[in-house]
């Protein structure tokens, strides 16, 4: 009783971490703030839904496969967004700037301004 | 607990249609791309309540840990074939070389 009460109360949080993911992906402004939602909420979401499958099914080979299933998506989701992100910054996306902070900040003079094509090594 | 597990399951179903619209009417391709991620993940762990849903999740979880492999490999293959300019160098230098060389 107290294992399904258990199971119940991880995989709530894990839909309402992966409810923020959505929420972040539709409303965010930018193409980076989008990533910075689905990288991190979307793989915690993930595992503790993933965690709470587990705790249902109890000490079985379902739960291995789980368990593998929980390092595969905590190590791959992360990884694989940030190669989009670097991608998209090394082909020059504008990073956005809050509307009150845009009139403030000068462009950067022209020999400054960082190639983002040289960072490979 | 089915019915948990139905709810759940329904509900990221309506978490995947919301990530499609960004995939739909997403301003850059990297956008798309993104949506097309967290539709994956999404998708990994709709595969596991749905075995437990249906009572046989062995198989399910299998599919579950496939799909996750998957869709990895299909995000970092797209990121790091755009993260190549090469490509369309080489392919307008081509074009140039023959052109010229043609005149």
């Amino acid at each position: 009783m107290i294992q399904t009460a258990v199971a119940i109360v991880f995989m709530a949080g894990g839909a309402f971490f992966l409810m923020v993911s959505t929420v972040g992906l539709l409303r965010l402004p930018d193409f980076f703030t989008r990533s910075h939602a689905v990288g991190k909420s979307e793989t915690l979401g993930s595992l503790l839904v993933l965690i709470g499958l587990a705790i249902h099914n109890g000490w079985e080979l379902e739960s291995g496969k789980l368990f593998l299933i929980v390092v595969l998506v905590a190590v791959t989701n992360p990884s694989g967004i940030h190669t989009l992100t670097r991608a998209a910054l090394r082909k020059g996306m504008e990073i956005w700037i809050h509307p009150d902070d845009r009139a403030e900040t000068p462009a950067p003079p022209a020999e400054e301004t960082w190639d983002t094509t040289e960072i490979r090594p | 607990m089915i019915g948990a597990l139905l709810a759940l399951a329904i509900f990221l179903t309506l978490l995947v249609g919301g990530n499609f619209i960004r995939v739909v009417r997403g301003p850059s391709l990297f956008d798309r791309l993104l949506g097309v991620g967290a539709i994956g993940t999404n998708a990994v762990v709709l595969l596991a309540v749905i075995g437990f849903i249906y009572g046989r999740p062995d198989g399910f979880l299998d599919l579950a840990i496939t799909y996750a492999i998957l869709n990895f490999i299909g995000v970092v293959a797209v990121a790091k074939f755009l993260d190549r300019k090469r490509f369309e160098d080489v392919d307008s230098d081509a074009a140039g070389a023959t052109l010229e060389e043609g005149a």
